[in-house]
């Protein structure tokens, strides 16, 4: 009993879950943009497959991981904008043409992989971001031994959120951005360009998960793998609904998720049946959802391809 | 209209008559991989050795094909039948329920399926003792250890898996009886990400040698290993070469061996149904060469590997295997 209890505040738990729920954070993030701006994006999947794939493919050929990182936000926004012309200019239905990107990630960075690396499954590996150390920051008891050493992408998650908070809540493009998710009408009766703000928005959520496939593949891992986001895209959905579409929330959530499957790890230790441990993280997620947030509501035009009259 | 067609029938049966005996003359093997396809560095490019090397050494005409998913094999599996092939070889465990429907179906076909058993009398059942691999590489990992902790990530807690547990486990406990081992479970064969963090979380308990039987989740236990200064243990193919010096040895399954001479048999002539399994004395198990850690594993643990094998080979020692 003890054993669980100490593992409950255990630093190590809170490190590692801050490790893993950064790509989850940054996913969140750009699930948030594009559904605050009326496109449904569950294509974060893919967008974040073909971000990890490109850092790889990037780093491997520069030896600079940084720039792989700024090719795997390129890639994502190439994804996102992808999804937005189909979604905004063609008016597809958003789920499908999310579903149909990520079915094409899947098969793109096998084929490109085969391709490039004339192997598949797994690609040889590369350079990486290396942890850094925060001088002031690891003094502090116990938060030191959680935030004083992770990697520098786990810190921009961190930034980022503060960043796309700020942007949708205290600047003019964000309250643009949001009007034209809650009542696209109304924002273009009044000037708002509807759709270069959807694209944006889309471009901007690409790049966003792009990045947190990057942090899988050349910080968290140093290599590519086959389908290596085993569904943290759809978790980062989750974690955006369950942060009922805010930054902050969704950062709640994220590092919520991560918490607990950090812990699931760390119990299994403690002679405690694995299947039940490992179903830990989807309970809580239930009991949380149910219990605690209280209902969440979308924006009101997410979804809902935009109609310009005249 | 009825008469055009029924001429045509008969052009294309003679014509068949013509073909067919040039294709009799071949040995057809068609070769259907589990998931993760080519290039896993594991199980399913030890086949494609297996069936390129049966290809060059024996002049068999081989196929193969790499499933999107579980559902899609049985097709596969059909396809081959259905093409009248004189042997389908299928990879995996996951095939099982699958051959054994389409083995019913095509009972003057051969089949033959790795990793698990199929009760069939047209069916080869390939099965490795993995139990007695791993009890090898758990011999390295108690000796090497300086913590006297070492662990083990299986990818999902099934049966065949823990096979690969208890041989590890009963390996370190016999070379290095205060050792301890942690055990933990991915959930997952696919998650490198899932597989670094259980590796750092059993290094921060001490573990400073993690074996792994986890498939691409894996991977993770090895990068981690690399990063954070420990060792880990690869499994299923030589993985040694994926960190060199971080990777102690490999536990190899030698799935290419087994699909040669499942070949080799057909070609000879003497190719029965029936489970045929590959332990220590058939070469099936093993470690790999140590290429990259010579300098790091001392000559006195490459002896007590081979002591170890001997000892099973002769029957002294008898891997628990817990699947029996």
């Amino acid at each position: 009993m003890w054993d669980v209890l100490a593992l409950l505040v255990n630093t190590s738990v809170f490190a590692a879950a801050f490790r893993m729920a950064t790509p989850l954070i940054f996913a969140a993030l750009g699930g948030i943009l594009s559904e605050r701006s009326g496109v449904v994006n569950i294509a974060l999947e893919g967008m974040m497959l073909t971000g990890a794939f490109t850092a790889v493919f990037v780093t491997y050929h520069t030896g600079m991981p940084w720039v792989g990182v700024l090719g795997a936000m390129a890639a994502g926004a190439l994804m996102g904008l992808l999804h937005a012309v189909v979604c905004i200019r063609y008016r597809a239905n958003q789920v499908v043409s999310g579903t149909a990107l990520n079915i094409f990630a899947g098969g793109l960075t096998v084929f490109l992989l085969r391709f490039f690396f004339n192997i598949a499954g797994t690609s040889p590996a590369v350079n990486v971001i290396p942890d850094i150390t925060i001088p002031v920051l690891n003094r502090i008891p116990w938060i030191g031994k959680i935030l004083g050493r992770q990697n520098p992408l786990v810190y921009l998650a961190l930034v980022s959120v503060v960043v796309v908070h700020i942007v949708l809540f205290k600047t003019v493009w964000g309250l643009r951005l949001r009007s034209v998710g809650e009542h696209p009408r109304a924002a273009d009766t009044v000037g708002v360009n509807v759709y270069r703000i959807r694209y944006v928005a889309v471009a901007l959520s690409g790049a966003l998960a792009g990045i947190g496939g990057s942090y899988l593949s050349i910080a968290h891992l140093s290599r590519f793998s086959e389908n290596m986001t085993a569904g943290r895209g759809f978790i980062a959905l989750a974690a955006m609904i369950f942060g009922k579409w805010t930054p902050l929330g969704a950062l709640g959530a994220c590092l919520f998720f991560g918490y607990a499957d950090a812990l699931q790890m760390r119990l299994q230790n403690l002679g405690i049946p694995v299947q039940f441990v490992q179903m830990l993280p989807y309970v809580l997620t239930m009991i949380a959802l149910a219990g605690f947030i209280g209902q969440a509501v979308a924006p009101k035009a997410s979804g809902e391809p935009y109609v310009k009259e005249g | 209209m009825y008469k055009k067609l029924s001429f045509m029938l008969v052009v294309v049966l003679m014509l068949g008559l013509f073909v067919s005996p040039a294709f009799a003359e071949n040995i057809r093997v068609g070769l259907i991989l589990a998931e993760g396809g080519l290039g896993d560095q594991s199980f399913n490019d030890a086949a494609y050795r297996g069936l390129m090397q049966a290809k060059e050494e024996l002049g068999v005409e081989v196929s193969f094909v790499e499933p999107a998913d579980i559902p899609e094999m049985e097709d596969h599996q059909r396809a081959y039948a259905d093409a009248e092939y004189d042997l389908v070889i299928a990879i995996g465990f996951v095939q099982e329920s699958a051959l054994a429907e389409v083995s019913a179906d095509y009972p003057h076909i051969n089949f033959a399926i790795v990793d698990t058993v199929v009760d069939n009398p047209n069916v080869t059942s390939l099965v490795f003792e993995e139990h007695e691999g791993s009890f090898l590489v758990g011999v390295v990992a108690g000796l090497m250890t300086e913590t006297d902790k070492v662990g083990f990530v299986g990818g999902m807690e099934v049966p065949h898996i823990n096979k690969f547990q208890v041989g590890f486990e009963e390996g370190v406990k016999y070379a290095n009886p205060k050792a301890q081992v942690f055990v933990n479970y991915a959930g997952d064969f696919a998650d490198p990400g899932k597989g670094r963090e259980l590796a750092v979380s059993q290094n921060e308990r001490g573990a400073d040698i993690i074996y792994h039987a986890a498939g691409g989740t894996g991977l993770g236990v090895i990068d981690a290993a690399k990063a954070n200064g420990f060792f880990a243990i690869g499994v299923d193919s030589d993985q040694d070469h994926l960190a060199p010096g971080t990777v102690l040895t490999s536990m190899i399954k030698r799935v290419d061996t087994a699909v040669f001479e499942t070949i080799k048999s057909l070609v000879e002539g003497n190719l029965e149904g029936g489970i045929r399994s590959f332990g220590i004395s058939e070469d099936g198990v093993g470690t790999s060469e140590f290429k990259y850690t010579k300098d790091i594993v001392p000559q006195s643990v490459l002896d007590a590997v081979e002591e170890a094998k001997a000892k099973i080979a002769s029957g002294e020692i008898v891997v628990t295997d817990p699947t029996k």
